[in-house]
């Protein structure tokens, strides 16, 4: 049996050699570790620098606080927005067939591909001083651009596809099987929602929602062509990062840019255990 | 239905169209002369090349990456697994300040290469840098399912049929992943082109050198050069939607021929 070499090989056709797999292991280690993990405890170390004490007085400072009351309450818009939406969405693309439908999904997806530079752009050009709607709001007293509106819509933009394309697979995976018969046992459209639909797909909604929420906070280009970046005002977390930074107020910067940090990887967390709950989701990247 | 579509226009669609028209503001001529100065060509240039660049170092590191998630065993795989996922987490600003201070001739890293005589930061190689960490996750995440899926018997029976491993990689595994890869490349391109956030921090931002396009729309914007401003953006917005039909094309050549 081990006299021929053939037989050797097929026993051991998908294994690489010991070799091997420390040189890949190696590599991926080296890249990720250059990549991503020198990045992130750059942000801790240059935060803590000078000690928990100026890090602590950057982040309790009034205009950084400000910054995190904006950037919370864009979120809080943001995300239940996308996630009625996102929902809507699905529901319509998964549940009903419809010409155009593939078409429909790639305008869904659209955000993803646009430049945030460029969401920022057109609300500019639409509710801007200069814009379609400039005169009217001047007239009427209404600020959208360089003020609250048009952080939270250009947020919105940005954020649109996440909790969608995160539900859309699911539900179209389990079809309509469920839903057919909670309705003939005499549920109503908002009740088989509620109690079979939405519970079916809770993974990739929480998901969808984490990664929503991460952008919604994370948010820079976009929110930074609306802002007027007017400290204490319209400046977002990010935002204020930028001014710190600019400021040469390294430790600030990075003080107020760990506290982003922190929220990255709670999400990253939360969203290991999703996965862990239904592997299958985040099939396709973002 | 209907309320999906009306919010899509009422979000997406109607402001979109805004750019268009306001780039025609002026006639074509006055959308050229913007869309296509020498400025913006050098801009396009920086963002497409840097952005490509970014794109292939992701190919071959995000194979090697999803290789080893897939197929080996180690300790502290499932935190690796996490990990890759950090620049989809992490807000883009935080990345652009800790990859400018660890680039720069005196960071960490900036140091080491300053001694090889490596200019990194404020610099196009900058950008590549920021691109590369934005573009990350793409081509690891396209290839993993695509990997998992792929059928041991395939190998099995190129081996059982004399080829070396080697041979079994090159012949039969890569090109079964060639649609997914062109997938995440065209992914992490695609979004490489857009970002603003991480870069404008490293690439110092010479106008002609380092600057890229997102950041010229945004110094227009701040000269009031609102057709300057829109030309550029639709430009990107027609890479944009070159790139999407790119990326639907290359899923769906995955769907017939991979896994």
């Amino acid at each position: 049996m081990s006299g021929l070499p053939n037989r050797a090989r097929a026993l051991k056709a998908t294994d690489d050699p010991w070799w091997a797999k420390a040189i890949v292991l190696a590599v991926m280690l080296g890249f990720l570790g250059m990549a991503l993990f020198l990045p992130v405890v750059t942000v801790f170390f240059e935060a803590l620098r000078k000690g928990f004490g100026p890090a602590l007085a950057a982040i309790r400072d009034p205009d950084a606080l400000a910054a995190i009351k904006l950037t919370l309450l864009t979120a809080a818009i943001a995300v239940p927005f996308n996630i009625v939406f996102g929902l809507n969405a699905a529901w319509a693309v998964a549940k009903h067939d419809f010409p155009g439908k593939s078409f429909l999904i790639t305008l869904i997806d659209l955000p993803f591909s646009v430049s945030p530079v460029v969401a920022g752009l057109i609300y500019v050009l639409i509710f801007g001083a200069q814009g379609w709607f400039g005169d009217w709001l001047l007239d009427h007293d209404i600020k959208i651009i360089f003020a609250v509106p048009g952080i939270v819509l250009a947020t919105i933009f940005v954020t649109f596809p996440f909790v969608a394309r995160e539900v859309i697979p699911l539900m179209q995976e389990q079809g309509v099987d469920q839903e057919e018969a909670a309705v003939s046992l005499g549920a109503g459209g908002l009740k088989t929602f509620l109690r079979v639909t939405a519970p079916n797909v809770r993974w990739g909604l929480l998901y969808g929602v984490l990664l929503c929420n991460a952008r919604a906070m994370g948010e820079f280009g976009a929110v930074s062509v609306v802002s007027g970046h007017i400290r204490g005002e319209t400046d977002t977390m990010p935002l204020h990062v930028e001014i710190l930074y600019n400021e040469y107020n390294i430790v600030g910067a990075f003080a107020v840019a760990a506290l982003l940090c922190l929220l990255a990887i709670v999400t990253l967390v939360l969203k290991t255990l999703a996965d862990a709950a239904e592997p299958d989701l985040g099939r396709r990247a973002h | 239905m209907g309320v999906t579509l009306s919010l899509l226009s009422l979000i997406v669609l109607i402001p979109l169209s805004a750019v268009a028209i306001k780039a025609a503001g002026e006639g074509p001529s006055g959308f050229l002369r913007a869309a296509l100065s020498t400025r913006a060509l050098a801009a396009y240039r920086l963002s497409f090349g840097a952005s490509a660049i970014a794109a292939a170092i992701n190919g071959v590191f995000g194979l090697v990456t999803a290789w080893a998630l897939v197929r080996y065993d180690f300790f502290g795989k499932r935190v690796i697994s996490a990990v890759v996922d950090l620049p989809f987490a992490l807000p883009t600003a935080v990345a652009g300040i800790a990859l400018a201070s660890l680039y720069s001739p005196k960071g960490w890293v900036g140091q080491i290469l300053t001694q090889w005589g490596i200019k990194a930061a404020y610099n196009p190689t900058g950008v590549v840098i920021a691109l590369t960490f934005i573009g990350l996750p793409f081509v690891v995440r396209t290839l993993e399912p695509v990997l998992r899926d792929l059928s041991a018997d395939v190998e099995e029976a190129a081996a059982s049929l004399g080829a070396a491993r080697w041979q079994v990689i090159g012949r039969v595994i890569l090109p079964a992943l060639a649609p997914a890869w062109l997938t995440g490349f065209a992914m992490a391109f695609a979004r490489a082109v857009g970002e603003y956030g991480s870069v404008i921090f490293i690439a110092g931002n010479m106008p002609y050198r380092s600057e890229i396009a997102p950041l010229l729309i945004t110094i227009q914007l701040e000269q009031y050069d609102y057709v300057g401003a829109a030309s550029i953006a639709v430009v990107m917005l027609a890479a944009s939607f070159a790139m999407l039909f790119v990326i639907n094309t290359a899923q769906s050549l995955a769907r017939r021929y991979g896994g």
